[in-house]
């Protein structure tokens, strides 16, 4: 199923929680919905769910305006952060809900139960309350529910926040293989960046109501729109350094105290202005090296496979991914080196990209 | 793995005793008035006449043990009081508990102008005293029994206006209890049983009434002592012995112009706890019973 939001706003009172949503899914797209709490996105959900009616905008499913009609009659099948799971009834009445209500024969009930169930391997759970259950099967039972009835629409809320980490990986490749097999039109709300980012195939990154970006994961790690996006994807996030950007003879460069950094052209042309600017970095685009910036060690991470280390320059923190075997400690002297390539510029006012806008 | 034990103080003999002992003895000081009065009444219907907790024969020897006090039994005035009782208590374990149950689902769910108003007015009401509500509600049966066929199931000196009374001036504390169950129910279920194809109504009969039962056992068992020891209400709205419920029975026994037999009062006092007991019985599973799990945090 398409979906389009055209103009999607939702205001109790002075309250806004959607501010004219503008984007459409295509069919078979999984879509993210990535914003802090309270920005909107599971108010935009709930909307094409049919749960809230919208104050004012447009939604269509394959063209068709929809905004009066009933939940059940959208066929959309939705799943909870909380599960939502009916606690008095087993997991078989749980899953067969949809279809006792759709006053499916029983026998064919039985058998769309026991297919879904296999397929979200609770089949041996049938008979146990949901209290009997682990998080992780209470989820699956809720993914159940919502596959049962064969939606064309899934919708998502947070459903893995509730889970512990190992789970949240595991249940994320599952939910993602699950939406590829079945192609069902999927738009999934979430925090979590890296949840967005390995299972969208694009992410509106939403922001006090309004959509900040809409695109393609990869667009939105490299050419991030607006400082917003900048800050919120990528993880550990990225470092910003106010800089000012001059010409010297012919190259541009990135200044600051301790800090002087030739630009390539393209980016430095766009990001020379008469006012200082915001340099964005990512910490994996810095590493140590034996030339370069000055700088001393003011907290080391150890993350695992890498240290992520705080280095100080002249009051400016830069966060830089290092081999742990370096062995860095607190107080160390060391040398930065920054892949220029990938560094972004922002405009403090505005906070828009001085390079892809 | 390391295994850590911590070292508490052991307590030994007579201070663990008394710890454990002491509790006990201050709780059961203090209900012990209300045990011994259980314990005279059970004791009294079955005896003569009693001094203390003693049951005494004629003679003033212990004994004089008789089933006399009983006798009431085989009196019809009881039986149709007993019925009156029944009909009062149940009907407003039915009639509250359904309305009380709808109008709290309303008023925790559903967005309306007016809401706020009518919670606070119903708490207001709650506050008001049945006996400043007499006279208003005398005349409001008067105007009931004018009206034909209805009038004379639930107008002045019947049974059901008599229920129909004491079901609204129960019904505030019903809403607002219900309201407070509804309201510990999470919007998630509710969304989820729209979308899963559920109307309302179903909503609220086949996913929500489940989960509150431990709440409307409680309603059900406050309403149905209420009603079966209403006395105000059934006294001053009946008139004779036709209608009267067991409270007012009793008052007629131990408040005519005869010698009171408080034994015989005892003995119907103790006829009228049995119905109680039975209905806890019944309910206290539900009451203890509390659905658990299904949802976890979200709101």
């Amino acid at each position: 199923m398409r979906v389009e939001l055209e103009n999607l706003t939702k205001r109790w009172g002075d309250a806004i929680g959607a501010d004219g949503v503008n984007l459409e899914v295509d069919h078979g797209e999984f879509v993210a919905f990535l914003g802090p709490s309270g920005c909107g996105k599971t108010t935009t959900l709930l909307m094409i769910a049919g749960i809230y009616k919208p104050t004012a905008g447009v939604i269509r499913f394959d063209g068709q305006v929809v905004n009066k009609l009933a939940p059940k009659d959208r066929n959309i099948g939705m799943v909870f952060q909380s599960y939502a799971l009916y606690p008095h009834m087993n997991v078989f009445q749980n899953i067969s809900y949809p279809l006792k209500l759709k006053k499916v024969p029983q026998e064919e009930m039985r058998k769309r139960v026991e297919r879904v169930a296999e397929m979200m391997g609770i089949g041996h759970l049938l008979d146990r309350k949901p209290a009997q259950l682990s998080g992780g099967q209470q989820q699956r039972v809720a993914l159940g529910r919502a596959l049962v009835k064969e939606p064309q629409l899934l919708l998502f809320d947070e459903p893995l926040s509730n889970l512990d980490a190992r789970l949240r990986l595991s249940m994320r490749s599952e939910i993602k293989r699950l939406q590829l097999d079945l192609g069902i039109t999927s738009i999934y709300v979430t925090h979590d960046q890296v949840e967005a980012m390995t299972m969208a195939d694009r992410i509106a990154v939403m922001k006090d109501g309004k959509v900040q970006a809409y695109d393609r994961p990869e667009e939105l790690y490299d050419r991030p729109r607006t400082l917003f996006i900048a800050g919120f994807i990528g993880n550990p996030p990225m470092n910003f350094v106010d800089v000012e950007v001059v010409q010297v003879d012919n190259t541009f460069h990135a200044r600051r105290q301790g800090l002087d950094l030739p630009l390539p052209a393209d980016r430095g042309e766009k990001a020379a202005q008469d006012r200082p600017v915001i340099m964005g970095i990512r910490p994996e685009d810095v590493s140590i090296a034996d030339e370069g910036i000055a700088g001393e060690v003011y907290v080391v991470e150890p993350l695992g496979r890498d240290d992520l280390v705080d280095v100080q320059i002249n009051g400016a923190h830069l966060r830089v991914l290092a081999d742990p075997a370096l062995n860095l400690r607190i107080g160390d002297q060391v040398k930065l080196k920054i892949n220029t390539d990938k560094v972004q510029f922002f405009d403090p006012q505005t906070e828009l990209s001085l390079l892809w806008n | 793995m390391d295994t850590t034990t911590f070292e508490t103080e052991p307590t030994y003999g007579l201070r663990r005793v008394l710890g454990q002992l002491i509790p006990y003895v201050l709780l059961t000081i203090s209900i012990l008035p209300i045990v011994i009065g259980y314990v005279w009444i059970f004791v009294a219907t079955f005896s003569l006449r009693t001094e203390g907790l003693l049951p005494k024969d004629a003679n003033g020897n212990i004994g004089g043990w008789t089933l006399q006090n009983w006798t009431f039994l085989n009196d019809p005035a009881v039986w149709r009081a007993t019925l009156n009782s029944l009909i009062i208590a149940v009907g407003m374990v039915v009639g509250v508990g359904a309305i009380s149950s709808l109008t709290g689902y309303a008023l925790s769910r559903m967005n309306f102008t007016g809401r706020k108003g009518f919670l606070s007015i119903t708490l207001i009401l709650h506050a008001f005293r049945p006996e400043m509500l007499l006279i208003a509600i005398f005349q409001v049966l008067l105007f009931i029994g004018g009206i034909p066929v209805i009038g004379s199931l639930f107008g002045f000196n019947t049974v059901g206006g008599v229920a129909l009374v004491m079901i609204t001036l129960d019904l505030p504390l019903g809403v607002w209890l219900m309201k407070g169950f509804f309201d510990n129910i999470s919007w998630d279920m509710e969304r989820a049983a729209l979308i899963d194809g559920a109307s309302r109504f179903r909503v609220w009969w086949e996913i929500i009434i489940p989960q509150i039962k431990p709440g409307l056992a409680a309603l059900a068992i406050f309403t149905f002592i209420t009603g079966w020891n209403a006395y105000l209400i059934p006294f001053t709205f009946t008139v004779g012995s036709k209608v009267a419920n067991l409270p007012v029975l009793l008052n007629q026994f131990s408040g005519d112009t005869s010698l009171v037999s408080w034994n015989r009062v005892a003995a119907l006092g103790l006829f009228q706890l049995i119905p109680i007991i039975i209905f806890f019985i019944f309910t206290q599973e539900m009451l203890l019973n509390i659905y658990s799990g299904g949802t976890k945090g979200g709101a």
